[in-house]
């Protein structure tokens, strides 16, 4: 997946860096993901945030043959998203055989200020 | 005219008006949003299958993301059909539930409902389906809070 982002990722041309540790997941401003005039919409950040989970889930996988699908997904929104590039990074809180929690967030200009969070809860097939 | 100008000059709340404006540009536009139905309390909007919202390349299934896209946007409307007027809001948060993955190439029709609304708050339930309402591919619930100051 992270070789080539799948076509709802580079709609919202998404691309990530590795920053130490963190796959990083960046989302550029631009027509495609704003909703009101000026600020990002709620579905795109859930879609950068949805890539974030489940794009570090199978990064830290590594070489497992592992398929997730998302049971749920609930996405919290802190600040409306301005005019700048968005930042997403995830964390696994639980690896199970079967099923897997990953938190994401996404911020912008400071890490410290998140505009959106969710948690993710996907079922594993090894 | 712009989308936000006609907006603000609409009287009471026209669902298809505000799709065929907000669903023709930016994140709306792009995964092409159209209205279908509504009613006193509930919108109903739909999402054709496109190879551009694939989140699965070997599979061909949908990414979540529009999905959620397709009910911010099926909630939001059913808050401003249930209040006759557009207000400005933020959505607060916003649960979804994958019941089943939709089929690949099936137009994905969201119906969202406002069941209550308070002074700040309005309260949002919604379902997703490809073709078979006794079918569901996802439900959700959200809360979205009013923005602007009350006059």
């Amino acid at each position: 997946m992270l070789d080539r982002l799948p076509p709802y990722a580079r709609l919202l041309d998404l691309r990530t860096e590795r920053d130490a540790d963190t796959l990083l997941w960046i989302m550029p401003f631009a027509a495609p993901v704003v909703g009101r005039p000026g600020y990002l919409h709620g579905g795109a950040i859930a879609g950068l945030l949805e890539f974030a989970a489940l794009g570090t889930l199978y990064d830290q996988m590594g070489e497992t043959r592992v398929e997730a699908k998302p049971i749920n997904v609930n996405v919290n929104f802190m600040r409306g998203g301005i005019d700048h590039d968005t930042f997403a990074a995830a964390t696994i809180t639980r690896l199970g055989t079967r099923v897997a929690s990953v938190e994401a967030q996404a911020w912008q200009k400071d890490r410290a200020k998140p505009i959106a969070s969710a948690h993710m809860t996907l079922l594993l097939k090894r | 005219m712009n989308a936000a100008d006609a907006l603000r000059d609409m009287q009471g709340f026209d669902p298809k008006l505000f799709a065929d404006l907000a669903g023709k540009v930016g994140h709306g536009g792009a995964l092409g949003i159209d209205y279908r139905a509504h009613g006193p309390d509930w919108a109903e909007l739909s999402l054709d299958y496109r190879e551009e919202l694939i989140g699965v390349e070997e599979t061909g299934v949908i990414a979540s993301g529009p999905i959620i896209s397709l009910m911010d946007m099926a909630t939001s409307m059913a808050i401003w059909i249930k209040l006759n007027r557009f207000r400005h809001q933020a959505t607060l948060d916003m649960r979804i539930d994958y019941l089943r993955p939709a089929v690949p190439g099936r137009t994905i029709i969201g119906r969202g409902e406002c069941y209550r609304i308070t002074s700040k708050i309005a309260f949002v339930r919604g379902v997703a389906h490809d073709g078979d309402p006794e079918d569901l591919v996802a439900n959700v619930t959200g809360t979205f809070m009013f923005t602007e100051k009350r006059k």
